[in-house]
């Protein structure tokens, strides 16, 4: 038994001595075009990124209480600077994206020009990100009442997680249609399958997403790193490729 | 007491899904656990195995597979449909359906074991003396497998109100329709409003506790295990 305790004990060691690793709290809406970021950074720096992907608010809970990420990538703006103001991260914090919103359907032809089904009314449920907890909820329901439509709508929602279960609601069509981020359904900046209408940046607060160095990571020189790359042309020109737009 | 309107809502939910799923457990359980008692079918394994399954599946799997098989193209969403219902997920309906898959195998083995354990000469003196095999099953099985009745009930209702991972992935958290406490509890988890969190938190697991206790207690049978 003793022995394995130290068999453990140096696995642990050695891991954490290893140089140039990091990991990177990613918000659900972002796990793809991170994936290709961190691909491109690993390639480029020889370091290595290990992304972990969730919702924003979940993973404040865990960074309070000591979970191991370096750099959070959120969905908002404000959990960075509460963090921040907190002391569980640097003063690094800085908009990596700026996240766009789209009514999608995974059929094709249900959502028209201009989202004029919502008006239509002619499904059962639409899914949407919970507005408590999810940024693009928040946005998705300002857009909402921005078309005088929340109230009339609110008994047909369903509630997803997060943005990446919401985006599964319709995807598997037990929802006909509902707001996701435009990166789930993006390819080559335009919406790949099924239907959209991409909402007016104007209908909604802008969805900011700042990325920052979290405390653990100050002296994680892949973590710095890695934030520095995701300032780059290379990383920028992923993000804006996957339909996001940038400070 | 800081419950919102919103909080008993789920509670009541909860209890309403639990009564419900347990009471049609109970009604198709013990056909099938009488069965699985008697049989010497050599499929006997096969639908043990099914039965158990729910017991080591992740409710993730579950909860996926729910979805899609209930969805529009899915076999039992076009069933539905075909039947004028629409599709199940994001319904009371659907989430009665899953808490009963879900919740089978704790319905049906302590039914089973306790039909197992009544022995073949009873049955064979109650046929001799010209009870029909109903009159057998109510005044033999049923009086001598009070205490698998028992344990099944409780485990099937206690589970019921603790399942999560299937709810949140069908449910589609609807007040008054799928959002139950657990989910709740996760929603105010989430939301970082941790003094709601504690007090249906706590109030889980005061339940769940009381529950256990006063059937390790109660319950001939158990108590004699302990």
């Amino acid at each position: 038994m003793q022995r394995l305790i130290s068999a453990v004990l140096l696995c642990l060691t050695t891991m954490a001595a290893h140089a140039g690793d990091t990991r990177i709290a990613v918000a659900a809406n972002f796990s793809v075009p991170a994936k290709r970021i961190a691909e491109a950074f690993e390639r480029a720096s020889g370091h290595k990124a290990t992304l972990v992907t969730g919702a924003t608010g979940k993973f404040y809970a865990q960074i309070v209480n000591g979970a191991p990420f370096e750099v959070l990538l959120a969905a908002d703006d404000e959990t960075p600077a509460k963090l921040e103001k907190e002391g569980h991260a640097t003063g690094t914090r800085f908009t990596y994206a700026i996240g766009r919103l789209v009514l999608w359907s995974a059929s094709p032809g249900l959502v028209d020009i201009d989202g004029a089904v919502l008006k239509r009314g002619t499904f059962r449920h639409i899914a949407v990100a919970n507005p408590r907890l999810a940024p693009y909820g928040q946005a998705a329901t300002e857009t909402l009442a921005a078309l005088g439509l929340a109230e009339a709508l609110r008994p047909r929602f369903v509630l997803g997680e997060n943005i990446a279960q919401t985006h599964q609601f319709v995807a598997s069509g037990n929802a006909e249609l509902g707001f996701v981020a435009l990166a789930q359904v993006a390819k080559d900046g335009r919406i790949g399958e099924g239907s959209g209408w991409i909402v007016p940046a104007q209908l909604h607060q802008p969805i900011r997403q700042d990325a920052v160095l979290l405390a653990r990571g100050r002296d994680n020189a892949a973590a710095k790193a890695f934030l520095e790359w995701l300032k780059g042309d290379d990383a920028r020109a992923t993000i804006r490729g996957f339909g996001y737009d940038l400070p | 007491m800081p419950l919102t309107d919103a909080d008993f809502a789920a509670i009541w939910l909860t209890l309403k899904l639990a009564t419900l799923t347990t009471a049609l457990l109970l009604v198709a359980g013990t056909p099938l656990a009488w069965w699985l008692a008697r049989t010497a079918a050599r499929w006997k394994g096969a639908v043990s195995a099914v039965v158990a399954l729910p017991l080591v599946l992740p409710p993730t799997v579950l909860g996926f597979y729910l979805l899609v098989a209930m969805g529009p193209a899915g076999p039992l969403g076009r069933l539905t449909q075909a039947a004028g219902l629409g599709t199940l997920p994001f319904t009371f309906a659907g989430l009665v359906l899953a808490s009963c898959l879900y919740s089978l195998p704790f319905v049906v083995q302590p039914l089973q074991n306790a039909f197992t354990a009544i022995p073949e000469r009873l049955l064979e003196a109650a046929a001799t003396l010209r009870a029909s095999p109903l009159d057998t099953f109510f005044h033999v099985v049923v009086p001598l497998a009070r205490p698998g009745f028992l344990t099944a009930a409780v485990l099937g209702f206690a589970h019921t109100v603790g399942e999560f991972g299937v709810v949140l992935m069908i449910g589609g958290n609807i007040p008054e329709k799928t959002r139950v406490v657990s989910v709740q509890i996760y929603d105010h988890v989430e939301a970082l409003e941790y003094a709601q969190a504690h007090w249906l938190a706590g109030g889980m697991l005061l339940f769940s506790f009381v529950v256990l206790l006063a059937l390790y207690t109660l319950n001939p049978a158990m108590r004699r295990q302990t």
